[in-house]
């Protein structure tokens, strides 16, 4: 019985260690020398060229916080492994370790809060409205009785229910199976409107046929904070990636990240996305917090 | 791992947690939400069924007809073109390709393009298994069905479908519960069925978890009940002495 007891001691003992090293991101990164950046694969503030590569405004700053953490930790090399996620799996993998940090789209909430940590809000997303430039839709008065796509499993979904119920529209609602899939409604008329993220419509009309058949109008529907996402209760990485982010802002090289991104020439196919950076991003730069959405308000 | 069933008691717009977990006043709790959502697969699956039924039985009887090679091969053309290319691609087909060229279709809705598109495929399916089922009788059915001075068709009504039906129920009885879970593509043409409402849900509460569980259980419960019908149907049919009908062999 008494053996039984400290087997069980033992075990529960080296199940804390292991816990408590899981905790300790800098501590791993230092003695394995590599770390596992979460990326996306088609979002508009990350994505992948093909063959393992991914870029994009979020990814390439993710790549710059782990230099300067490589930088902290005195390593002299530190191999970065990207490890593509979903909107369905990024939370586990962030949880159980897969990934170390994933910069890429996602919305600080309170409902992700309890699962994961996040880092200074570094994008605020603000949901809009596109439209074909010739349909004449201007504002979101103009929605009443039209057809509306959205993109299944993203937040946009229930920023148009609230709306719907809010402003009493009328309006048919159907969702696409991924970004291209809803702006493929758009483009063959299936639907008048697709609501998302600014990044993601700017982006998506960017790579269009004929963007100038394009416009992106009305009010903000919603504003979202994006953050970097990390493991939770690990203080120190979190104090790490946040000191990186807030070095980034000050002496002006996340601006200039923005600017290559949102209004030079990107690859693939050398476009501009050309959206300028708003007046909310701004505001959270010159305030670095870690604010969950629902703290934010539309101005 | 720690449980939240709590949350499909959760309003869809407040997130608060009401009362009862039904909403009221037009409030949608997510529950109300999984069991409409449950309610379109029930009706994409049950309607795709009916169609992949009547298709599957026309097409794999005529591709029995004796002294009709024109005949079978049309039948055995359509099976080909719908069991070789993949379900998704069907949907896309039916969804994005054919209103482009026949812009009459334009106006159709996505779900009854969706059931066209999986009541095909599973008929190709269904042909195979009716054909084979047919092509299993001993050649003396059909004979003696001449024999009696019958027609075609009526060899094939009372004396060839009736058997072919009884020996294919096994097969009859996956391809009913496949179209259950090959409902599931609908969510790509955006009808609200569990697919969509797990990928929609779990982003909007974060609870994947019990979100995907819950609908996991709504498949289960639908193919099963589904598979005890069929089990029923099988068991009343059944005429004593015919092939697989004990399932012991000799």
């Amino acid at each position: 019985m008494k053996k039984h007891l400290l087997v069980a001691a033992i075990s529960v003992l080296a199940a804390g260690t292991v816990m408590a090293q899981a905790n300790d991101t800098l501590a791993k990164i230092k003695s394995s020398g590599a770390v596992t950046l979460g990326v996306r694969e088609s979002s508009g503030l990350g994505y992948t060229l093909g063959n393992g590569k991914y870029v994009g405004f979020h990814t390439e700053m993710g790549e710059i916080i782990l230099r300067d953490i490589q930088k902290q930790l005195k390593l002299e090399q530190l191999a970065v492994n990207y490890q593509p996620l979903t909107s369905q799996n990024r939370i586990p993998l962030v949880q159980n370790g897969t990934v170390d940090i994933e910069c890429g789209s996602t919305t600080n909430n309170q409902a992700r809060q309890k699962d994961a940590a996040f880092a200074y809000t570094t994008y605020v997303e603000e949901v809009r409205i596109a439209v074909k430039a010739k349909s004449g839709i201007k504002d979101i008065k103009d929605l009443a009785g039209k057809t509306l796509v959205t993109t299944t499993g993203t937040t946009s979904v229930q920023t148009l229910r609230k709306n719907k119920r809010a402003e009493k529209l009328d309006f048919k609602e159907v969702m696409g199976k991924d970004h291209a899939d809803s702006f493929l409604m758009l483009e063959s008329d299936r639907a008048d409107a697709f609501v998302m993220d600014g990044s993601i419509l700017a982006a998506n009309i960017s790579k269009s046929k004929n963007p100038a058949d394009f416009k992106i109008v009305g009010p903000v529907l919603s504003v979202e904070p994006i953050a970097c996402m990390l493991r939770k209760d690990d203080p120190e990485f979190l104090k790490a990636v946040n000191a990186s982010i807030a070095r980034q802002i000050k002496d002006g090289s996340l601006a200039k990240l923005y600017d290559k991104w949102f209004m030079q020439p990107i690859p693939p196919n050398n476009v501009k996305v050309g959206l300028p950076l708003t007046a909310a991003t701004k505001d959270a730069w010159k305030n670095l917090n870690m604010k969950p959405m629902e703290e934010y308000t539309l101005k | 791992m720690s449980w939240d069933w709590q949350v499909f008691c959760q309003d869809t717009i407040t997130q608060e947690v009401g009362q009862s977990c039904f909403g009221k006043n037009g409030d949608i709790t997510y529950l109300n939400w999984l069991l409409s959502a449950w309610g379109w697969t029930l009706s994409v699956a049950l309607l795709a069924l009916v169609i992949a039924l009547i298709v599957g039985s026309v097409i794999g009887t005529l591709r029995t007809l004796p002294d009709r090679p024109w005949v079978v091969g049309l039948g055995n053309a359509w099976v080909e073109l719908f069991r070789n290319i993949p379900l998704l691609v069907q949907v896309f087909v039916w969804y994005h390709v054919i209103p482009s060229i026949f812009p009459v279709m334009k106006g159709v809705d996505g779900f009854v393009l969706v059931v066209i598109a999986i009541g095909l495929f599973t008929s190709a399916r269904i042909a195979e298994q009716v054909r084979s089922g047919i092509q299993a009788l001993p050649r003396g059915q059909r004979y003696a069905g001449m024999a009696m001075g019958f027609t075609t068709y009526q060899t094939y009504r009372y004396v060839l479908l009736p058997m072919a039906y009884r020996i294919i129920m096994p097969p009859l009885t996956s391809e009913a519960m496949n179209v259950f879970k090959n409902s599931s593509v609908a969510f790509a043409v955006s009808v609200a069925e569990l697919t969509m409402f797990a990928m929609q849900a779990q982003e909007e509460t974060a609870r994947g978890v019990e979100i995907y569980l819950a609908v996991t259980a709504c498949y289960v419960f639908s193919a099963l009940v589904i598979n005890r019908i069929m089990a029923f149907i099988e068991k009343r049919t059944r005429v004593p002495g015919m092939i697989a009908a004990s399932g012991g062999g000799h």
